[in-house]
């Protein structure tokens, strides 16, 4: 989709202004929404693609509007809700009366204590050992596909119909494009794609600098 | 971490350090949602404050500080280090969500690197800890792959013209840590006082390692 996430490229919004020693977390609430956050992401119900994909459906004008961690609490309320484990209607009425009961679900195990330091600790998440073969080698030109689908993908808007250089293979990952929109895994081979500044921005860039985009198969064709 | 905030570890829903202002929408939204997650046997709240304490208080630059420390006196870990960064980072027992492959990007008076996520905020937890605002923020995700050179003269960062930019936009699960160059003057430094000198910035590659006047 073509939202206001996809912001590589645009102008105009300023400095960057870094805080000095800055905490992790600014507000008690940051700490509870990242940690809800991260807690129900183990239930197994969603992949980090289909995190990023909701988040992502924010309407533009809010999305800018809108604090990282308040997106993170709007992408959990909606995942929660559709996979009917809290649902918009309970939220309501919880607000209203916080002693509304509410029954415990079966279907899923909560991650425990315990737990933590190891799921924490463990980083696969993405990679798969699926036997496919990458379409591309080091070295290969390619060009990236000109699309923009309504859905989910890690091609970025600046990056699209752009030449480019193979200069590294990582190995076969889950396709965010396909599971972020519900789609499965479509595992295929993960590039990193080398691309002139100037391909990407005309003239007006370094000459001699570059910029490197991590993409898929499905995200190229030879050039 | 160091942690200078009004905030204090143990807040907890209902807990909130003004009792004489009302909550935000934003505070009764996660307040709500939590404790209905809990209440539903969703998540645990022990397990809460445990994810919580990882990241305010184990998992952060310094993690990623000790690495460049160790690769600026050890060559074969710095070799290590740039051919397959996320068993080197293992070795130091750094591994784990967000991380899942780590490559370590190696700055040269030939190369400046630049490391940034366009589409959202991905970024080496398990070297770097959580990402600071700036980096999530429009301003940067914006401008670094468009005028990455602006961006760092801004930041006082000068990279001459004959020098490379490398910017590397994080679209896949691949994670990126910028080898800061080791600064002159420094020499007489053990590995711990090298270490302190090496800034989450410079890891990111907005910023370069500076030596501590009269040192070396």
């Amino acid at each position: 989709m073509n939202g206001l996430h996809d912001v590589g490229g645009m102008q105009g919004f300023g400095p960057v202004v870094i805080e000095p020693d800055e905490p992790p977390f600014h507000h008690p609430w940051e700490r509870r929404a990242f940690a809800i956050t991260l807690a129900a992401g183990y239930l197994g119900e969603w992949n980090i693609d289909q995190s990023r994909a909701v988040r992502e459906r924010l309407p533009p004008t809010e999305y800018l509007a809108t604090s990282y961690y308040e997106v993170w609490l709007y992408g959990l309320e909606r995942l929660l809700d559709a996979r009917g484990l809290v649902l918009d209607e309970e939220r309501a009425a919880r607000r209203q009366d916080p002693t509304v009961p509410v029954a415990r679900v079966d279907r899923a195990q909560a991650l425990g204590a315990r737990d933590v330091e190891r799921v924490l600790g463990t980083a696969r998440a993405s990679r798969t050992d699926d036997d496919v073969e990458p379409r591309y080698r080091v070295g290969d030109r390619v060009l990236t596909r000109t699309i923009n689908p309504v859905g989910h993908t890690r091609l970025p808007r600046y990056a699209r119909g752009k030449r480019g250089l193979v200069t590294a293979d990582h190995g076969v990952w889950v396709f965010p494009d396909s599971m972020g929109n519900g789609l499965g895994p479509d595992p295929q081979h993960v590039y990193s794609v080398r691309f002139e500044a100037r391909e990407l921005w005309g003239d007006g860039a370094g000459a001699s600098d570059t910029v490197y985009v991590d993409l898929w198969d499905d995200h190229l064709v030879p050039a | 971490m160091p942690h200078d905030g009004p905030d204090h570890p143990d807040d907890d829903v209902g807990e909130h350090r003004d009792h004489d202002a009302p909550l935000s929408e934003v505070e009764l939204r996660v307040r709500t949602l939590e404790s209905l997650l809990v209440d539903k046997g969703l998540v645990d709240p022990a397990a809460l404050d445990a994810i919580i304490d990882t990241y305010e208080t184990r998992v952060g630059p310094r993690n990623g500080a000790r690495i460049v420390a160790r690769a600026w006196v050890d060559p074969d870990f710095r070799r290590r280090l740039l051919a397959d960064g996320t068993a080197a980072a293992a070795e130091h027992g750094y591994e784990g969500r967000q991380t899942e492959k780590l490559v370590v990007l190696e700055n040269t008076p030939q190369v400046h690197n630049l490391v940034v996520c366009t589409l959202c905020s991905c970024y080496p937890w398990a070297v770097l800890g959580l990402p600071p605002t700036w980096y999530k923020s429009a301003p940067y995700r914006a401008r670094a792959v468009i005028d990455p050179r602006g961006v760092l003269d801004e930041l006082g960062v000068g990279v001459p013209d004959d020098r490379e930019v490398r910017v590397w936009d994080s679209t896949a699960e691949i994670r990126y840590m910028v080898l800061p160059e080791r600064p002159a003057g420094a020499e007489a430094m053990s590995e711990a006082e090298l270490a302190d000198l090496v800034t989450r910035d410079s890891m990111i590659g907005v910023a370069v390692v500076q030596a501590p006047a009269g040192a070396g």
